[in-house]
């Protein structure tokens, strides 16, 4: 007698529990192990002169007083460096492209206020810091370049002299007839929308320490990244080092949101002079470092027009976004990654026929901009989503009914937007309703009838947004990139003794993908989650592997891991096949153990294992097999998350500051592993959300000095500022990515800004006021309110006359 | 009170965590990087080193202070708590630390010694402490993965389980893995 085979699929699933994260132990104890907790002997920190000008030419540099200081080792600018290192450069495939070179240290000139130009080993940081002070540097300054609008015309100073232009991308896309849409078209509405720029606010500073072993000529670098193997990969080119002697890992790292997403200076100096010195080396940035020196994000003037025909149907979009992308195109993204994507996420979750977009990317004399979670999306919805709720008010519908009325529709799927990036099947119209339902929306709008018969500026936000995860190979997570973001590699292995290690190319940064991961494979193999464990962030642990970003984590690293288990599952069977003297078919693996369908005869995994690799006789000598497997996959286009967020808020009248109610998000991640960790990346999204709409500016004078570099000056939001939320998980149609995942660590900065900007122009809708520039902090929105009110004073000063 | 030379290294001895500990240190040494760097007690983490963040947390003669503001000679003859001497024994985890695994109250866990110190404290020191009042302490600290409802939950949630057994030093023993 044997089982059917379809009871196996009804036993309770891993997959889809609650399950506490197996990192928390060792992270709640004070026993995680992060860069700066590494110390090796011999050690030597490094500590970096950075430019205090935004754009000069280095005359001249006097680093001897630093050399003759006390505990210092080496003192190095770019030429002592000479033919240490070849130059990356981000490439791309668009025509229009510049490419930047990524150097160690400045060469020549320095391009914004934070770069490094030298850097000091010493014996601790303390030294090295105390010899930066006796570093000279003759600096002839060559014009600041702050105004993205400025930077883009001819006559501005050039950062980069051989390219000829500050323009480092120009795009173009076009659908369809905009022109004779526009010209057709019963209504239209319009705006500039100003998205200020970022800095990603990890509380763990970037950190590396690379050591070189000279016996075998290989480096081993510990990065706070979340790329170890794109940062391998450029390493091996720039040092021209093979793979097998050269590991990146990235141990525990303490958060990322895009400013660990990114190759940067200080990994190769602190390589090369580990070469050099054949010391360990490490570089720990401060926050001073981090605020002026990590790549910033989503700095960007998007000028749109929407035209709508009398019911509110939308017929076409046109935009015009300038990007302004800091000094250097970073590696490996490019300058494009950002402006480009803003382009492309524009048309969202809707129907719309004509589509023309143009697009730039300039340099300035400001910090790198590089990845932040939600790329391009949060300005690019930012815009769209106050579009549809200027069209709504114009044509007197309400907000949720014309979204309603331009949602790609479930027979539309799949759906190609004017940029050419197609939805798979998704919730949009789901989304919406589920998030109103639950939000008691009539019964909001209720409360804000109230709130404004009382003279109170009360307000309600949604924000509808489709996003692209799990990009598979088919394109590049970065336009025009020509690296491989879209395959993972698993390798899956039962050991000599039983215990389960899944290794795979990403690198969690908080995610818990040592968890989410090791639920998928306990499914698969039918093994207990405590004999599993996840190896990650290890450039030796696969062949080939990049990092976690774009929301690949679950989808790719998730697929690999399922493929592979398979394999193993059916190596695992067939050798307790032979062990239990039963049919493959007869078999169930499950919590660790194989059994014989219907009877008490079993052996563990551990007893398997024991038997297949280290007992003389049990398998027959020519069908024993490793219990391993390295497959890899591609999910090739990727999938289409969405989600509807509703914010409801309050502006204080005196004080301007603004008090967010309840929030809530109804989103369609696909089949959740984790639903803990999902609640957890969306509830962090939106409060990284809540920062970009009201408090987190990165600002720049017009010397091009960072007035922003402390925590005082750079807010990001507190416990006060966060507002309850509550999560909704519409699982619809599953996608056909392997288990029905669809990512989803970015949706929740994503929809934030749009919702809350909705929820502000909302409340001052009286006022006629509308927002089209975030942070709404409250300076700003105490301008626009003074300035509304003067208007409407001297609107009834003069009907009085 | 002693006079220190700038450029002399002078020993500091004080009580980590219920052992004595010593170690020199010039007088500009913070006490962060003294314990991380000097004793190796890595679990205090260094965010900003200007006060904001309040990841550096730890408790001196009972009170709340920042490591990164405080020189490492401050704490001579002092007892300084830190993450590390949370948990009541080796593979366990105190009932708040518990809570947040429980509540999902870190992700990267780059900010939550600092945290868990601040709310250990509470907790100690206002055993009734009310939503309002914890998310007051919490303001003190910055953490950009969770959106902090899941920490204010798990400090309420920890804060109830020890007013019913007030003497629980520790959370019973969970598996790895336990849903």
């Amino acid at each position: 007698m044997t089982e059917p085979v379809e009871t196996l699929a009804a036993r309770p699933k891993s997959v889809g529990a609650r399950v506490r994260r197996t990192e928390d132990p060792r992270l709640l104890a004070g026993q995680g192990r992060y860069v700066d907790d590494l110390a090796p002997p011999r050690l030597l920190h490094v500590a970096f002169r950075r430019s205090d000008m935004s754009h000069a030419r280095i005359r001249g540099l006097d680093l001897e007083a630093a050399r003759g200081a006390p505990g210092v080792v080496a003192v190095v600018a770019a030429a002592d460096l000479e033919g240490l290192a070849k130059p990356l450069v981000a490439a791309s495939r668009m025509a229009s492209y510049h490419g930047t070179p990524l150097r160690p240290l400045a060469e020549g000139k320095v391009r914004f206020v934070g770069e490094p130009v030298v850097a000091v080993a010493a014996e601790s940081r303390y030294l090295a810091e105390d010899a930066l002070e006796l570093v000279d540097i003759d600096f002839e300054p060559l014009g600041t370049v702050i105004d993205p609008e400025a930077a883009a015309a001819g006559d501005a100073p050039l950062l980069h002299e051989e390219i000829g232009t500050n323009v480092l991308v120009e795009r173009r896309f076009r659908r369809g007839e905009p022109e004779a849409a526009f010209a057709a078209a019963a209504h239209r509405v319009g705006g500039s929308f100003r998205f200020r720029r970022k800095s990603p606010g990890a509380i763990e500073n970037r950190a590396c320490l690379a050591e070189w072993d000279a016996g075998r000529g290989a480096l081993t670098l510990h990065s706070a990244s979340g790329i170890p193997g794109i940062v391998r990969d450029a390493l091996s080119e720039a040092l021209d080092l093979p793979g097998h002697r050269l590991r990146v890992v990235a141990p525990d790292v303490g958060g990322s949101f895009g400013g660990k997403g990114s190759l940067y200076p200080e990994e190769i100096l602190v390589s090369l002079l580990a070469r050099r010195l054949g010391r360990p080396i490490k570089w720990t940035s401060d926050r001073l470092e981090d605020l002026t020196a990590t790549s910033q994000a989503f700095d960007e003037i998007v000028e749109a027009e929407m035209a709508l025909d009398a019911e509110g149907r939308v017929l076409a979009l046109r935009a015009e976004v300038l990007g302004d992308t800091g000094a250097y195109s970073i590696y490996p993204w490019t300058a494009g990654l950002e402006p480009v994507q803003v382009v492309g996420f524009l048309p969202g979750p809707y129907r719309i026929e004509h589509y023309e977009a143009h697009v730039r990317a300039v340099a300035t004399s400001k910090a790198p901009t590089g990845p932040y979670r939600g790329v391009g999306r949060p300005a690019a919805v930012f815009a769209t989503e106050r579009l549809m709720d200027l069209a709504a008010r114009k044509l007197g519908l309400d907000p949720k009914e014309i979204r309603l009325r331009n949602f790609v529709r479930p027979e539309d799927f799949p759906y190609k937007i004017g940029s050419g990036i197609v939805w798979d099947r998704s919730g949009f119209t789901e989304c919406l309703e589920a998030a109103c339902a639950r939000a008691g929306y009539p019964a909001l709008r209720e409360k804000q009838r109230q709130a404004r018969a009382e003279g109170r500026w009360f307000g309600i936000g949604l924000a509808s947004y489709a996003e692209l995860t799990g990009i598979g190979s088919k394109i590049s997570v970065a336009p025009g990139m020509p690296i491989n973001t879209g395959t993972e590699t698993a390798v899956v292995r039962i050991d000599s003794t039983g215990g389960i290690t899944a290794a795979v190319g990403i690198a969690s940064h908080g995610q818990g993908l040592e968890t989410t991961l090791a639920q998928v494979v306990a499914d698969e193999l039918g093994a207990r989650l405590e004999d599993i464990r996840i190896v990650q962030g290890d450039s030796d642990a696969v062949p080939n592997a990049t990092g976690t970003y774009a929301s690949r984590g679950a989808v790719l690293a998730g697929g690999a891991a399922i493929l592979a288990s398979r394999v193993v599952r059916e190596k695992l069977l067939r050798a307790a096949g032979h062990l239990l003297e039963a049919a493959e078919a007869d078999l169930e693996a499950r919590d660790g153990r194989v059994t014989v369908a219907g009877t008490d005869r079993s052996m563990s995994f551990r007893e398997i294992a024991r038997a297949v690799y280290s007992e003389i006789g049990r398998i027959p000598h020519d069908k024993r097999e490793e219990l391993e497997a390295t497959r890899l996959y591609d999910p090739y286009y990727g999938t289409t998350s969405s989600a509807t967020h509703v914010a409801t808020l309050e502006i204080d009248p005196e004080t301007y500051r603004v008090t967010l109610g309840a929030y809530l998000v109804a989103e369609d991640c696909g089949r959740i592993i984790n639903p803990m960790i999902v609640d957890g990346q969306v509830h962090g999204g939106v409060a990284q959300g809540v920062g970009a709409a009201l408090y987190e500016e990165v600002v720049y004078d017009a010397d091009g000095q960072n007035l922003t570099a402390s925590l005082v000056d750079y807010l990001i939001p507190s416990a006060p500022e966060v507002p309850p939320m509550t999560v909704l998980h519409v699982e619809g149609e599953l996608p056909a990515t392997l288990g029905g995942f669809r990512g989803m660590g970015e949706g929740g900065t994503i929809g934030a800004p749009a919702a809350i900007a909705n929820a502000l122009s909302d409340a001052l809708a009286p006022l006629g006021i509308g927002i089209d520039e975030l942070p709404a902090t409250p300076e700003r929105l105490f301008r626009l309110i003074e300035r509304a009110q003067q208007r409407q004073d001297n609107q009834s000063t003069g009907e009085e006359r | 009170m002693p006079r220190l030379s700038a450029d002399r290294r002078t020993e500091v001895r004080f009580t980590l965590n219920g052992r004595p500990v010593a170690g020199l240190a010039e007088p500009r040494l913070l006490l962060s990087d003294f314990l991380r760097h000097v004793v190796g007690a890595t679990g205090t983490h260094v965010g900003c080193e200007h006060g904001v963040c309040g990841a550096c947390t730890v408790r001196i003669d009972g009170g709340l202070a920042r490591s990164c503001l405080t020189l490492a000679v401050q704490v001579e003859g002092c007892t300084v708590e830190t993450v590390e001497g949370l948990a009541p024994g080796p593979a366990r985890l105190s009932v708040l630390q518990e809570a947040f695994r429980r509540h999902h109250a870190l992700q990267c866990g780059f900010c939550t010694a600092g945290i868990l110190m601040s709310l250990d404290t509470l907790l100690r020191d206002e055993p009734a402490a009310d939503k309002a009042r914890i998310e007051e302490v919490l303001g003190g600290h910055l953490c950009r993965c969770t959106g902090y409802g899941p920490i204010v939950s798990a400090a309420l949630d920890a804060a109830e389980r020890l007013s019913e057994d007030p003497g629980a030093g520790d959370a019973p023993e969970e598996r790895d893995g336990d849903v």
